[in-house]
């Protein structure tokens, strides 16, 4: 489970989360959707301790993320993040993205993270590109890279960050599917998602934050058929 | 012009000097470089601030003509603290210093050259600090440096021309004692230009190879 206990943040001057309490429980998909600067993507890199946050709390299975004692390297073990950006390992091969940090942080053998990659690779449908190095892949076959590089640490949660927002139209559908396979095994996930039609399909709950607040969160079907916030009603009205 | 007075134990002479050339250049930068790779992962680290002595220290011995340095180290190891150092330690020592300022600063432009969301996603796999920079940094930023490095490397040798000044007889002083005994100038420096260039080849070679091979990824 994780919990966020209201957390704000800034940059600066500028305040991106302004008291966030939102708590994800495990098996559950949440989508986050909103403007961009609305804080969203911040929020995932909060939760996983690569930004610091100003007050409140960010709990991940009881474990306060930014307190001195936590062991962040650990921690982030379970918490399976996927950029915008594709961020593959170029100077290694698809196999070697995939099994490097479950060889050098969780102590994998050789054989062992070989057999956990090819499997995870498999599973987004790399199985047959082990050997290419990124820079011989399609921005949607990197991203799916990414998800199996995530997957490879056996994580418990999965957090997206606008992972099709960088990616040619053709080419956002098989990351998509990626995910929804995903959803449907039931993993615990959040993603920030530009995606309209892909959050009100997997998600059992869409947040829609808007300039540092959680506006508002519902089930999808609620939350798209009948917002109840007039920020809400523009932004679906721009997007639709 | 091929009428010459060169002998062959001449050329053994300069050979020795070549020699001398290679080994104060390969020590200077071996430990030159992995000073310079100290300093410069310091330096990325720290920040301007807080690393400003060490920049200081590379900025003085990249800005103070070699001759000068090795004349006045030489001077002060020797008449000032009174050591008994042999010229080669201090050529070997100054040039160390010279590589190593030049090394951090490639060094450093390297480590920055890894875009930093690389870096997170290495991080948010659980990675250390120093798993990221054994893993992630050092292979990309060795792809980005080695060609100013391999520049550096051939600089260094060349400028170990310098250390006559303390007595080290390299490959440019020998050519110098041949050419005041034979007085053949032109043929002695075509020579010892040769020399220099079948040193300088392999490695200007070994670095375009390393290049192409890295290239494909």
């Amino acid at each position: 489970m994780i919990e966020i206990e209201n957390v704000y943040k800034s940059f600066g001057a500028l305040q991106v989360l302004k008291g966030i309490n939102l708590t994800v429980p495990n098996g559950e998909v949440l989508t986050v959707i909103g403007g961009s600067g609305s804080g969203k993507s911040t929020l995932l890199t909060c939760i996983n301790g690569l930004e610091k946050i100003d007050s409140g709390r960010i709990l991940v299975d009881g474990t306060d993320v930014h307190a001195k004692s936590t062991d962040l390297n650990k921690l982030r073990q379970k918490l399976g993040i996927v950029f915008q950006q594709f961020n593959a390992f170029p100077h290694l091969t698809v196999l070697e993205n995939v099994t490097l940090a479950p060889r050098k942080v969780l102590g994998q053998s050789k054989e062992q993270a070989r057999e956990m990659a090819v499997k995870q690779l498999s599973h987004v449908g790399l199985g047959d590109k082990l050997d290419v190095y990124p820079s011989r892949l399609s921005g949607g076959q990197q991203q799916r890279m990414a998800i199996a590089r995530a997957l490879a640490m056996s994580p418990d949660y999965m957090l997206f960050d606008e992972v099709t927002s960088a990616l040619d139209p053709q080419l956002v559908g098989e990351v998509l599917d990626t995910l929804r396979l995903l959803a449907s095994e039931g993993m615990t996930m959040i993603c920030v998602t530009h995606e309209m039609k892909f959050a009100r399909e997997v998600s059992d709950r869409v947040a829609f934050f808007d300039k540092g607040v959680m506006a508002e969160i519902a089930p999808p079907a609620q939350l798209f058929d009948a917002p109840q916030t007039e920020s809400l009603k523009t932004f679906l009205a721009a997007t639709h | 012009m091929f009428d010459t007075a060169l002998s062959a134990a001449d050329l053994w002479f300069l050979t020795k000097g070549a020699g001398m050339t290679i080994l104060v250049t390969a020590v200077s930068v071996v430990f030159g470089t992995v000073l310079g790779i100290v300093f410069g992962v310091f330096r990325y680290q720290l920040g301007a601030i807080w690393a400003a002595p060490v920049t200081f220290v590379l900025d003085v011995s990249r800005s103070i003509p070699l001759l000068i340095q090795l004349v006045l180290a030489n001077a002060f190891l020797g008449t000032v603290l009174r050591l008994q150092m042999s010229g080669f330690t201090v050529a070997c020592m100054v040039l160390t210093l010279y590589t190593a300022a030049y090394c951090a600063e490639i060094v450093r432009g390297g480590i920055d050259a890894v875009p930093l969301n690389t870096r997170r996603a290495a991080r948010s796999l659980g990675m250390t600090w120093a798993q990221d920079m054994r893993y992630i940094v050092m292979p990309l930023a060795t792809r980005v440096a080695l060609p100013s490095w391999i520049g550096l490397a051939l600089g260094v040798m060349k400028d170990s021309a310098l250390v006559y000044v303390v007595q080290v007889v390299e490959l440019m002083k020998s050519t110098q004692i041949l050419i005041t005994r034979l007085q053949e100038p032109l043929f002695l420096l075509l020579i010892c230009g040769l020399f220099y260039f079948v040193i300088s080849f392999p490695l200007a070679r070994f670095g375009g190879y390393l290049e192409k091979r890295w290239s494909n990824d």
